[in-house]
Protein backbone atom coordinates (compact mmCIF):
# COMPACT_ATOMS: atom_id res chain seq x y z
CA UNK A 1 0.00 0.00 0.00
CA UNK A 2 1.39 3.35 -1.06
CA UNK A 3 0.43 6.59 0.69
CA UNK A 4 1.75 9.91 -0.64
CA UNK A 5 1.98 12.87 1.73
CA UNK A 6 1.63 16.06 -0.31
CA UNK A 7 0.55 19.66 0.20
CA UNK A 8 0.78 22.17 -2.63
CA UNK A 9 2.17 24.79 -0.28
CA UNK A 10 5.62 24.26 1.17
CA UNK A 11 6.27 24.23 4.88
CA UNK A 12 2.87 22.96 5.99
CA UNK A 13 4.23 19.88 7.72
CA UNK A 14 4.47 17.12 5.08
CA UNK A 15 7.75 15.80 6.43
CA UNK A 16 6.53 16.01 10.01
CA UNK A 17 3.47 13.93 9.13
CA UNK A 18 5.28 11.47 6.84
CA UNK A 19 8.01 10.70 9.37
CA UNK A 20 5.66 10.35 12.34
CA UNK A 21 3.30 8.13 10.35
CA UNK A 22 6.19 5.91 9.21
CA UNK A 23 7.69 5.67 12.70
CA UNK A 24 4.34 4.84 14.34
CA UNK A 25 3.65 2.07 11.82
CA UNK A 26 7.15 0.63 11.96
CA UNK A 27 6.47 -0.73 15.47
CA UNK A 28 4.36 -3.44 13.84
CA UNK A 29 4.88 -3.35 10.09
CA UNK A 30 7.64 -3.19 7.54
CA UNK A 31 7.61 0.42 6.33
CA UNK A 32 9.44 2.17 3.52
CA UNK A 33 9.66 5.94 3.66
CA UNK A 34 10.52 7.47 0.28
CA UNK A 35 11.74 11.06 0.33
CA UNK A 36 10.89 12.26 -3.18
CA UNK A 37 11.44 15.94 -2.37
CA UNK A 38 14.73 15.51 -4.18
CA UNK A 39 15.43 19.24 -4.34
CA UNK A 40 15.30 19.59 -0.58
CA UNK A 41 15.05 16.15 1.09
CA UNK A 42 14.47 16.56 4.83
CA UNK A 43 12.97 13.31 6.12
CA UNK A 44 16.27 11.94 7.36
CA UNK A 45 16.90 15.13 9.33
CA UNK A 46 14.14 13.75 11.57
CA UNK A 47 14.86 10.02 11.19
CA UNK A 48 18.66 10.11 11.65
CA UNK A 49 19.20 6.81 9.84
CA UNK A 50 22.71 5.90 8.78
CA UNK A 51 22.93 5.84 4.99
CA UNK A 52 24.42 2.47 4.07
CA UNK A 53 23.93 2.51 0.33
CA UNK A 54 24.37 5.29 -2.18
CA UNK A 55 23.67 4.99 -5.89
CA UNK A 56 24.40 7.81 -8.33
CA UNK A 57 21.63 8.71 -10.78
CA UNK A 58 22.70 9.12 -14.37
CA UNK A 59 20.79 10.58 -17.26
CA UNK A 60 21.84 9.22 -20.66
CA UNK A 61 23.16 12.00 -22.88
CA UNK A 62 24.38 11.72 -26.46
CA UNK A 63 28.02 11.23 -27.33
CA UNK A 64 28.78 11.91 -30.97
CA UNK A 65 31.61 10.16 -32.76
CA UNK A 66 32.59 12.99 -35.08
CA UNK A 67 34.96 10.78 -37.08
CA UNK A 68 31.85 9.14 -38.57
CA UNK A 69 29.41 12.09 -38.39
CA UNK A 70 28.22 13.53 -41.72
CA UNK A 71 26.68 16.60 -40.04
CA UNK A 72 23.35 15.76 -41.61
CA UNK A 73 21.49 17.48 -38.76
CA UNK A 74 18.98 14.70 -38.08
CA UNK A 75 19.80 14.60 -34.35
CA UNK A 76 19.18 18.33 -33.90
CA UNK A 77 15.97 18.07 -35.91
CA UNK A 78 14.48 15.34 -33.70
CA UNK A 79 15.56 16.81 -30.36
CA UNK A 80 12.54 18.48 -28.74
CA UNK A 81 14.63 20.25 -26.12
CA UNK A 82 17.27 21.99 -28.30
CA UNK A 83 19.80 19.81 -26.53
CA UNK A 84 21.91 19.22 -29.60
CA UNK A 85 22.99 21.60 -32.37
CA UNK A 86 24.74 20.74 -35.62
CA UNK A 87 27.03 23.34 -37.14
CA UNK A 88 28.89 23.05 -40.41
CA UNK A 89 31.56 20.74 -39.07
CA UNK A 90 30.80 20.52 -35.38
CA UNK A 91 28.10 18.99 -33.18
CA UNK A 92 27.34 20.72 -29.90
CA UNK A 93 25.60 18.87 -27.07
CA UNK A 94 24.01 20.85 -24.22
CA UNK A 95 23.88 18.25 -21.44
CA UNK A 96 21.67 20.21 -19.03
CA UNK A 97 18.92 20.53 -21.67
CA UNK A 98 18.89 16.81 -22.49
CA UNK A 99 16.00 14.77 -21.06
CA UNK A 100 17.65 11.50 -22.06
CA UNK A 101 14.85 10.40 -24.38
CA UNK A 102 17.26 8.59 -26.71
CA UNK A 103 15.73 9.81 -29.98
CA UNK A 104 18.98 11.26 -31.39
CA UNK A 105 21.05 8.12 -30.94
CA UNK A 106 18.33 5.82 -32.27
CA UNK A 107 17.57 7.97 -35.30
CA UNK A 108 21.11 8.91 -36.35
CA UNK A 109 21.38 7.49 -39.90
CA UNK A 110 25.13 6.85 -39.52
CA UNK A 111 24.81 5.34 -36.02
CA UNK A 112 27.47 7.73 -34.77
CA UNK A 113 25.68 8.62 -31.55
CA UNK A 114 26.10 6.50 -28.43
CA UNK A 115 24.98 7.49 -24.97
CA UNK A 116 26.94 8.19 -21.84
CA UNK A 117 25.66 8.75 -18.34
CA UNK A 118 25.72 12.21 -16.83
CA UNK A 119 25.48 12.13 -13.05
CA UNK A 120 22.73 14.44 -11.85
CA UNK A 121 21.87 13.17 -8.41
CA UNK A 122 21.97 10.32 -5.99
CA UNK A 123 19.64 7.83 -4.31
CA UNK A 124 20.55 6.89 -0.76
CA UNK A 125 19.21 4.07 1.40
CA UNK A 126 19.31 3.38 5.09
CA UNK A 127 17.33 1.30 7.55
CA UNK A 128 16.72 0.57 11.18
CA UNK A 129 14.48 -2.25 12.39
CA UNK A 130 11.30 -2.28 10.36
CA UNK A 131 11.90 1.14 8.82
CA UNK A 132 13.69 1.67 5.53
CA UNK A 133 14.43 5.13 4.14
CA UNK A 134 15.10 5.82 0.47
CA UNK A 135 15.92 9.42 -0.37
CA UNK A 136 16.80 11.11 -3.63
CA UNK A 137 18.88 14.25 -4.04
CA UNK A 138 19.51 16.23 -7.19
CA UNK A 139 22.92 17.82 -7.44
CA UNK A 140 23.01 21.56 -6.73
CA UNK A 141 22.54 23.42 -10.03
CA UNK A 142 20.49 20.64 -11.65
CA UNK A 143 17.04 21.60 -12.91
CA UNK A 144 15.28 18.28 -13.46
CA UNK A 145 13.87 16.40 -10.49
CA UNK A 146 11.79 13.66 -12.23
CA UNK A 147 14.70 11.38 -13.27
CA UNK A 148 15.83 11.14 -9.63
CA UNK A 149 12.26 10.69 -8.40
CA UNK A 150 11.81 7.78 -10.83
CA UNK A 151 14.95 6.12 -9.44
CA UNK A 152 13.75 6.52 -5.84
CA UNK A 153 10.42 4.93 -6.73
CA UNK A 154 12.14 1.87 -8.22
CA UNK A 155 12.90 0.82 -4.63
CA UNK A 156 9.21 0.45 -3.79
CA UNK A 157 8.39 -3.03 -2.50
CA UNK A 158 4.61 -3.40 -2.57
CA UNK A 159 4.77 -5.95 0.25
CA UNK A 160 5.57 -3.05 2.60
CA UNK A 161 3.63 -0.03 3.71
CA UNK A 162 5.13 2.74 1.61
CA UNK A 163 4.94 6.36 2.76
CA UNK A 164 6.11 9.00 0.26
CA UNK A 165 7.20 12.51 1.21
CA UNK A 166 6.17 14.56 -1.85
CA UNK A 167 7.77 17.82 -3.02
CA UNK A 168 5.68 21.02 -2.74
CA UNK A 169 3.80 22.48 -5.71
CA UNK A 170 1.50 21.01 -8.36
CA UNK A 171 3.77 20.51 -11.38
CA UNK A 172 5.73 17.61 -12.92
CA UNK A 173 7.80 16.55 -9.87
CA UNK A 174 4.60 16.23 -7.81
CA UNK A 175 2.80 14.20 -10.48
CA UNK A 176 5.84 11.97 -11.01
CA UNK A 177 5.92 11.29 -7.27
CA UNK A 178 2.22 10.82 -6.52
CA UNK A 179 1.12 8.75 -9.53
CA UNK A 180 0.74 5.10 -8.67
CA UNK A 181 -0.14 5.76 -5.02
CA UNK A 182 -3.24 4.26 -3.42
CA UNK A 183 -3.96 7.36 -1.39
CA UNK A 184 -2.82 10.95 -1.11
CA UNK A 185 -2.73 12.62 2.27
CA UNK A 186 -2.80 16.41 1.91
CA UNK A 187 -1.24 18.47 4.68
CA UNK A 188 -2.39 22.07 4.94
CA UNK A 189 -2.73 24.95 7.37
CA UNK A 190 -5.84 27.02 8.13
CA UNK A 191 -4.74 30.17 6.30
CA UNK A 192 -5.73 31.62 2.91
CA UNK A 193 -2.35 30.43 1.54
CA UNK A 194 -2.95 26.94 2.88
CA UNK A 195 -6.45 26.87 1.42
CA UNK A 196 -5.42 28.18 -2.00
CA UNK A 197 -2.62 25.64 -2.36
CA UNK A 198 -4.75 22.82 -0.91
CA UNK A 199 -7.40 23.39 -3.56
CA UNK A 200 -4.71 23.18 -6.27
CA UNK A 201 -3.33 19.97 -4.74
CA UNK A 202 -6.83 18.49 -4.66
CA UNK A 203 -7.11 19.17 -8.39
CA UNK A 204 -3.87 17.24 -8.98
CA UNK A 205 -5.10 14.31 -6.90
CA UNK A 206 -8.44 14.26 -8.71
CA UNK A 207 -6.67 14.33 -12.05
CA UNK A 208 -4.67 11.32 -10.93
CA UNK A 209 -7.90 9.67 -9.77
CA UNK A 210 -7.04 8.53 -6.27
CA UNK A 211 -8.74 8.99 -2.90
CA UNK A 212 -7.43 11.69 -0.57
CA UNK A 213 -7.81 13.07 2.92
CA UNK A 214 -6.58 16.15 4.75
CA UNK A 215 -4.41 16.86 7.77
CA UNK A 216 -4.76 20.40 9.09
CA UNK A 217 -1.62 21.56 10.84
CA UNK A 218 -1.28 24.60 13.14
CA UNK A 219 -4.95 24.59 14.05
CA UNK A 220 -5.79 27.53 16.27
CA UNK A 221 -4.53 30.28 14.06
CA UNK A 222 -6.27 31.36 10.90
CA UNK A 223 -9.89 30.62 10.19
CA UNK A 224 -12.50 28.03 9.38
CA UNK A 225 -12.23 28.31 5.61
CA UNK A 226 -10.19 25.12 5.14
CA UNK A 227 -12.73 23.16 7.21
CA UNK A 228 -15.57 24.58 5.16
CA UNK A 229 -13.78 23.83 1.91
CA UNK A 230 -13.19 20.17 2.90
CA UNK A 231 -16.80 19.81 3.95
CA UNK A 232 -18.03 21.27 0.66
CA UNK A 233 -15.71 19.08 -1.41
CA UNK A 234 -16.50 16.00 0.69
CA UNK A 235 -12.89 15.46 1.67
CA UNK A 236 -12.33 13.84 5.05
CA UNK A 237 -10.28 15.75 7.61
CA UNK A 238 -8.30 12.93 9.17
CA UNK A 239 -6.16 14.76 11.68
CA UNK A 240 -5.78 18.17 13.27
CA UNK A 241 -2.43 19.19 14.75
CA UNK A 242 -2.65 22.27 16.96
CA UNK A 243 -0.48 25.36 16.67
CA UNK A 244 1.92 24.58 19.48
CA UNK A 245 5.32 26.12 19.92
CA UNK A 246 6.51 22.90 21.53
CA UNK A 247 5.77 20.94 18.33
CA UNK A 248 7.63 23.54 16.26
CA UNK A 249 10.52 23.39 18.74
CA UNK A 250 10.84 19.59 18.42
CA UNK A 251 10.77 19.91 14.64
CA UNK A 252 13.45 22.60 14.72
CA UNK A 253 15.75 20.21 16.57
CA UNK A 254 15.08 17.33 14.23
CA UNK A 255 12.94 15.38 16.72
CA UNK A 256 9.93 13.60 15.18
CA UNK A 257 6.59 14.52 16.71
CA UNK A 258 5.89 10.95 17.88
CA UNK A 259 9.21 10.86 19.71
CA UNK A 260 8.94 14.29 21.30
CA UNK A 261 5.30 13.69 22.24
CA UNK A 262 4.73 9.89 22.20
CA UNK A 263 1.00 10.21 22.84
CA UNK A 264 0.68 11.18 19.14
CA UNK A 265 1.63 7.63 18.11
CA UNK A 266 -1.92 6.46 18.66
CA UNK A 267 -3.30 9.33 16.60
CA UNK A 268 -1.06 8.36 13.69
CA UNK A 269 -2.13 4.70 13.92
CA UNK A 270 -5.74 5.86 13.86
CA UNK A 271 -4.91 8.06 10.87
CA UNK A 272 -3.55 5.03 9.06
CA UNK A 273 -6.65 2.98 9.87
CA UNK A 274 -8.82 5.79 8.48
CA UNK A 275 -6.73 5.88 5.31
CA UNK A 276 -7.15 2.11 4.87
CA UNK A 277 -10.91 2.44 5.35
CA UNK A 278 -11.15 5.20 2.72
CA UNK A 279 -9.11 3.16 0.24
CA UNK A 280 -11.33 0.11 0.84
CA UNK A 281 -14.47 2.22 0.39
CA UNK A 282 -13.12 3.65 -2.88
CA UNK A 283 -12.59 0.11 -4.20
CA UNK A 284 -16.21 -0.69 -3.43
CA UNK A 285 -17.29 2.38 -5.40
CA UNK A 286 -15.08 1.34 -8.33
CA UNK B 1 16.81 48.58 -12.81
CA UNK B 2 17.70 45.91 -10.21
CA UNK B 3 16.05 42.61 -9.58
CA UNK B 4 15.74 41.10 -6.09
CA UNK B 5 14.51 37.53 -5.91
CA UNK B 6 13.32 36.07 -2.61
CA UNK B 7 14.09 32.36 -2.19
CA UNK B 8 14.34 29.91 0.67
CA UNK B 9 14.95 26.32 -0.40
CA UNK B 10 12.47 25.11 2.19
CA UNK B 11 8.85 26.12 1.69
CA UNK B 12 6.78 28.00 4.23
CA UNK B 13 9.58 30.11 5.70
CA UNK B 14 7.85 33.42 4.96
CA UNK B 15 8.93 34.46 1.44
CA UNK B 16 5.50 35.72 0.39
CA UNK B 17 4.91 37.69 3.61
CA UNK B 18 8.23 39.45 3.11
CA UNK B 19 7.65 40.18 -0.57
CA UNK B 20 4.18 41.59 0.15
CA UNK B 21 5.74 43.82 2.81
CA UNK B 22 8.39 45.01 0.36
CA UNK B 23 5.53 45.78 -2.04
CA UNK B 24 4.15 48.10 0.58
CA UNK B 25 7.51 49.65 1.51
CA UNK B 26 9.30 50.05 -1.82
CA UNK B 27 8.75 52.87 -4.29
CA UNK B 28 9.22 52.50 -8.02
CA UNK B 29 8.96 48.77 -8.51
CA UNK B 30 7.20 45.96 -10.30
CA UNK B 31 6.26 42.82 -8.39
CA UNK B 32 6.61 39.29 -9.68
CA UNK B 33 5.32 35.96 -8.43
CA UNK B 34 7.56 33.22 -9.83
CA UNK B 35 5.92 30.48 -7.76
CA UNK B 36 3.79 29.64 -10.76
CA UNK B 37 2.45 26.30 -9.56
CA UNK B 38 1.32 27.39 -6.09
CA UNK B 39 1.16 31.18 -6.29
CA UNK B 40 -0.02 33.03 -3.17
CA UNK B 41 1.23 36.61 -3.49
CA UNK B 42 -1.99 37.68 -5.23
CA UNK B 43 -3.93 36.80 -2.06
CA UNK B 44 -2.22 39.71 -0.31
CA UNK B 45 -1.82 42.17 -3.18
CA UNK B 46 -5.35 41.76 -4.59
CA UNK B 47 -4.52 42.34 -8.24
CA UNK B 48 -6.86 43.51 -10.96
CA UNK B 49 -5.91 41.51 -14.03
CA UNK B 50 -5.24 43.81 -17.00
CA UNK B 51 -3.81 41.31 -19.42
CA UNK B 52 -4.20 37.55 -19.51
CA UNK B 53 -2.42 35.31 -21.98
CA UNK B 54 -2.55 31.62 -22.63
CA UNK B 55 0.77 29.88 -22.16
CA UNK B 56 1.32 27.26 -24.81
CA UNK B 57 4.38 25.22 -24.20
CA UNK B 58 5.50 21.72 -24.81
CA UNK B 59 3.79 19.01 -26.76
CA UNK B 60 2.08 15.76 -25.94
CA UNK B 61 1.96 12.66 -28.14
CA UNK B 62 -1.38 11.40 -29.36
CA UNK B 63 -1.99 8.03 -31.01
CA UNK B 64 -4.64 7.74 -33.70
CA UNK B 65 -6.33 4.41 -32.92
CA UNK B 66 -7.56 3.98 -36.48
CA UNK B 67 -4.06 4.12 -37.93
CA UNK B 68 -2.24 2.28 -35.12
CA UNK B 69 -1.25 -1.30 -36.01
CA UNK B 70 -0.25 -2.04 -32.41
CA UNK B 71 3.31 -2.93 -33.43
CA UNK B 72 4.49 -1.78 -30.01
CA UNK B 73 7.63 0.06 -31.15
CA UNK B 74 6.64 3.32 -29.45
CA UNK B 75 5.95 1.56 -26.19
CA UNK B 76 9.25 -0.22 -26.30
CA UNK B 77 11.24 2.95 -27.01
CA UNK B 78 9.50 5.45 -24.70
CA UNK B 79 11.78 6.00 -21.73
CA UNK B 80 9.16 7.81 -19.69
CA UNK B 81 6.75 4.88 -19.50
CA UNK B 82 4.14 7.14 -21.07
CA UNK B 83 2.63 4.63 -23.52
CA UNK B 84 0.62 1.68 -22.28
CA UNK B 85 -1.81 -0.43 -24.29
CA UNK B 86 -1.19 1.83 -27.31
CA UNK B 87 -2.43 4.89 -25.47
CA UNK B 88 -0.43 7.87 -24.28
CA UNK B 89 -0.67 8.97 -20.67
CA UNK B 90 -0.41 12.75 -21.08
CA UNK B 91 0.75 13.13 -17.47
CA UNK B 92 3.79 10.95 -18.14
CA UNK B 93 4.58 12.16 -21.66
CA UNK B 94 7.57 14.52 -21.69
CA UNK B 95 6.90 15.61 -25.26
CA UNK B 96 10.18 14.33 -26.69
CA UNK B 97 8.50 13.17 -29.90
CA UNK B 98 10.59 9.99 -30.15
CA UNK B 99 7.44 7.91 -30.70
CA UNK B 100 6.20 10.32 -33.35
CA UNK B 101 9.53 10.04 -35.19
CA UNK B 102 9.64 6.25 -35.21
CA UNK B 103 6.03 5.22 -35.76
CA UNK B 104 6.14 3.16 -38.99
CA UNK B 105 2.55 4.06 -39.97
CA UNK B 106 2.52 7.72 -38.90
CA UNK B 107 -0.20 7.08 -36.36
CA UNK B 108 1.28 9.45 -33.79
CA UNK B 109 0.84 13.21 -33.76
CA UNK B 110 2.41 15.72 -31.41
CA UNK B 111 -0.16 18.17 -30.14
CA UNK B 112 0.63 21.51 -28.56
CA UNK B 113 -0.52 21.74 -24.99
CA UNK B 114 -1.82 24.77 -23.20
CA UNK B 115 0.02 24.60 -19.95
CA UNK B 116 -1.12 27.71 -18.12
CA UNK B 117 -1.87 31.41 -18.13
CA UNK B 118 0.27 34.48 -17.53
CA UNK B 119 -1.11 37.71 -16.13
CA UNK B 120 -0.13 41.35 -15.94
CA UNK B 121 -2.12 43.02 -13.19
CA UNK B 122 -2.41 46.28 -11.38
CA UNK B 123 -2.38 46.46 -7.61
CA UNK B 124 -2.38 49.42 -5.26
CA UNK B 125 1.35 48.80 -4.95
CA UNK B 126 2.07 48.87 -8.66
CA UNK B 127 2.20 46.23 -11.37
CA UNK B 128 2.21 42.54 -10.55
CA UNK B 129 3.36 39.95 -13.08
CA UNK B 130 2.16 36.48 -12.22
CA UNK B 131 0.96 33.23 -13.72
CA UNK B 132 -0.90 30.05 -13.11
CA UNK B 133 0.61 26.83 -14.36
CA UNK B 134 -2.05 24.34 -15.36
CA UNK B 135 -2.57 21.52 -12.91
CA UNK B 136 0.06 18.82 -13.29
CA UNK B 137 1.84 20.62 -16.14
CA UNK B 138 5.48 20.76 -17.12
CA UNK B 139 7.60 23.67 -18.22
CA UNK B 140 7.25 25.73 -15.08
CA UNK B 141 10.74 27.08 -15.84
CA UNK B 142 9.61 28.53 -19.17
CA UNK B 143 6.55 30.13 -17.59
CA UNK B 144 8.76 31.66 -14.91
CA UNK B 145 11.02 33.07 -17.63
CA UNK B 146 7.99 34.56 -19.36
CA UNK B 147 6.71 36.20 -16.17
CA UNK B 148 10.14 37.70 -15.51
CA UNK B 149 10.33 38.95 -19.07
CA UNK B 150 6.94 40.66 -18.66
CA UNK B 151 8.23 42.37 -15.53
CA UNK B 152 11.43 43.52 -17.23
CA UNK B 153 9.51 45.11 -20.08
CA UNK B 154 7.26 46.98 -17.65
CA UNK B 155 10.20 48.11 -15.53
CA UNK B 156 11.98 49.42 -18.62
CA UNK B 157 8.90 51.08 -20.06
CA UNK B 158 7.95 52.78 -16.81
CA UNK B 159 11.54 53.43 -15.80
CA UNK B 160 11.15 51.62 -12.48
CA UNK B 161 14.04 51.01 -10.08
CA UNK B 162 13.24 47.53 -8.77
CA UNK B 163 11.84 44.18 -9.73
CA UNK B 164 10.87 42.33 -6.55
CA UNK B 165 10.26 38.64 -7.05
CA UNK B 166 8.61 36.03 -4.86
CA UNK B 167 10.41 32.81 -5.75
CA UNK B 168 9.35 29.17 -5.62
CA UNK B 169 10.58 26.68 -3.00
CA UNK B 170 13.23 24.10 -3.83
CA UNK B 171 16.37 24.39 -5.93
CA UNK B 172 15.24 22.90 -9.27
CA UNK B 173 13.97 24.14 -12.59
CA UNK B 174 11.64 27.02 -11.57
CA UNK B 175 14.14 28.27 -8.98
CA UNK B 176 16.97 28.31 -11.50
CA UNK B 177 14.70 30.10 -13.93
CA UNK B 178 13.76 32.70 -11.27
CA UNK B 179 17.35 33.26 -10.28
CA UNK B 180 19.55 33.40 -13.35
CA UNK B 181 20.72 36.93 -14.03
CA UNK B 182 19.07 38.47 -10.94
CA UNK B 183 20.93 41.22 -9.06
CA UNK B 184 20.45 39.79 -5.58
CA UNK B 185 18.87 36.79 -3.88
CA UNK B 186 17.36 37.32 -0.46
CA UNK B 187 17.20 33.93 1.25
CA UNK B 188 14.56 33.60 3.95
CA UNK B 189 15.29 30.75 6.32
CA UNK B 190 14.10 29.48 9.68
CA UNK B 191 16.12 28.08 12.58
CA UNK B 192 15.12 24.45 12.06
CA UNK B 193 17.55 21.75 10.97
CA UNK B 194 15.56 21.41 7.73
CA UNK B 195 15.69 25.16 7.17
CA UNK B 196 19.47 25.15 7.59
CA UNK B 197 19.97 22.13 5.31
CA UNK B 198 17.81 23.69 2.61
CA UNK B 199 19.49 27.09 2.99
CA UNK B 200 22.89 25.53 2.34
CA UNK B 201 21.62 23.98 -0.89
CA UNK B 202 19.98 27.16 -2.14
CA UNK B 203 23.15 29.12 -1.37
CA UNK B 204 24.93 26.56 -3.55
CA UNK B 205 22.52 27.24 -6.41
CA UNK B 206 22.97 31.03 -6.08
CA UNK B 207 26.75 30.58 -6.20
CA UNK B 208 26.44 28.27 -9.17
CA UNK B 209 24.64 31.02 -11.07
CA UNK B 210 26.80 33.84 -9.68
CA UNK B 211 24.01 35.71 -7.87
CA UNK B 212 25.00 37.50 -4.62
CA UNK B 213 23.00 36.54 -1.53
CA UNK B 214 21.69 38.06 1.67
CA UNK B 215 20.11 35.96 4.42
CA UNK B 216 17.18 36.70 6.69
CA UNK B 217 16.23 34.42 9.60
CA UNK B 218 12.49 34.26 10.22
CA UNK B 219 11.12 32.91 13.54
CA UNK B 220 14.67 33.35 14.88
CA UNK B 221 13.65 32.90 18.53
CA UNK B 222 11.99 29.52 17.87
CA UNK B 223 15.44 28.03 18.36
CA UNK B 224 18.18 30.57 19.07
CA UNK B 225 20.87 27.92 19.11
CA UNK B 226 20.01 27.10 15.49
CA UNK B 227 19.87 30.81 14.63
CA UNK B 228 23.44 31.10 15.92
CA UNK B 229 24.42 28.11 13.78
CA UNK B 230 22.97 29.85 10.72
CA UNK B 231 24.84 33.04 11.56
CA UNK B 232 28.13 31.30 12.10
CA UNK B 233 27.68 29.23 8.93
CA UNK B 234 26.91 32.38 6.94
CA UNK B 235 29.82 34.20 8.62
CA UNK B 236 32.21 31.47 7.50
CA UNK B 237 30.81 31.65 3.99
CA UNK B 238 31.16 35.45 3.89
CA UNK B 239 27.39 35.95 3.73
CA UNK B 240 25.59 38.65 5.66
CA UNK B 241 22.60 37.81 7.87
CA UNK B 242 20.65 41.04 7.56
CA UNK B 243 17.55 40.46 9.65
CA UNK B 244 16.22 38.39 12.52
CA UNK B 245 12.46 38.30 12.52
CA UNK B 246 10.81 37.00 15.70
CA UNK B 247 8.33 34.11 15.81
CA UNK B 248 5.05 35.97 16.03
CA UNK B 249 1.48 35.15 15.11
CA UNK B 250 1.02 38.58 13.49
CA UNK B 251 2.51 37.17 10.28
CA UNK B 252 -0.26 34.58 10.03
CA UNK B 253 -2.91 37.04 11.25
CA UNK B 254 -1.93 39.44 8.47
CA UNK B 255 -2.29 36.64 5.90
CA UNK B 256 -5.76 35.87 7.24
CA UNK B 257 -6.63 39.56 6.94
CA UNK B 258 -5.20 39.61 3.41
CA UNK B 259 -2.67 42.33 4.22
CA UNK B 260 1.12 42.72 4.06
CA UNK B 261 2.27 42.30 7.66
CA UNK B 262 3.86 45.77 7.72
CA UNK B 263 0.38 47.23 7.20
CA UNK B 264 -1.22 44.99 9.79
CA UNK B 265 1.03 45.53 12.77
CA UNK B 266 3.74 47.84 13.96
CA UNK B 267 5.63 45.49 16.23
CA UNK B 268 9.12 44.00 16.06
CA UNK B 269 8.30 41.92 12.97
CA UNK B 270 7.41 45.02 11.00
CA UNK B 271 10.45 46.92 12.24
CA UNK B 272 12.77 44.12 11.17
CA UNK B 273 11.22 43.90 7.72
CA UNK B 274 11.44 47.69 7.32
CA UNK B 275 15.10 47.65 8.31
CA UNK B 276 15.71 44.79 5.91
CA UNK B 277 14.23 46.72 3.01
CA UNK B 278 16.36 49.75 3.91
CA UNK B 279 19.52 47.67 3.62
CA UNK B 280 18.71 46.23 0.21
CA UNK B 281 19.15 49.29 -2.06
CA UNK B 282 22.71 49.74 -0.79
CA UNK B 283 23.46 46.06 -1.48
CA UNK B 284 22.13 46.47 -4.99
CA UNK B 285 24.40 49.42 -5.74
CA UNK B 286 27.51 47.28 -5.16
Amino acid sequence: MIVSVASGKGGTGKTLVATSLALSLSDNYKVQLLDCDVEEPNANILLHLAVNQSQPVYIPIPKVDETKCTYCGKCAEVCAYNGIAVLKEKVLVFPELCHGCGACSYLCPESTITEEGREMGVVERGDSGNLELIQGKINVGEAMAPPVIREVKKYIDPANIVIIDVPPGTSCPVVETVKGSDFCLLVTEPTPFGLNDLSLAVEVVRKLGMPCGVVINRVGIGGEEVERYCHREEIAILMRIPLDRKIAMFYSKGIPLVEGMPRWREDFLKLFQDIKDIIAASWVVK
Amino acid sequence: MKEVVVLSGKGGTGKTSIVASFASLAQSKVLVDCDVDAADLHLLLKPKVKEEKEFWSGRVAFIDEDKCTECGLCQELCRFGAIKDFKVDPLSCEGCGFCYQVCPVDAIAMKDSMSGHSFISETKYGYLCHARLGIAQENSGKLVALVRQNAKLIAERENLDYIITDGPPGIGCPVISSLSGASLALLVTEPTLSGIHDLERVIGVCRHFGVPVLVCVNKYDLNEENTCRIESYCGNEGIEVSARIPFDNVITEAIVQGLPVVEYSNNKVTQQIKELWQIIPAKLEK
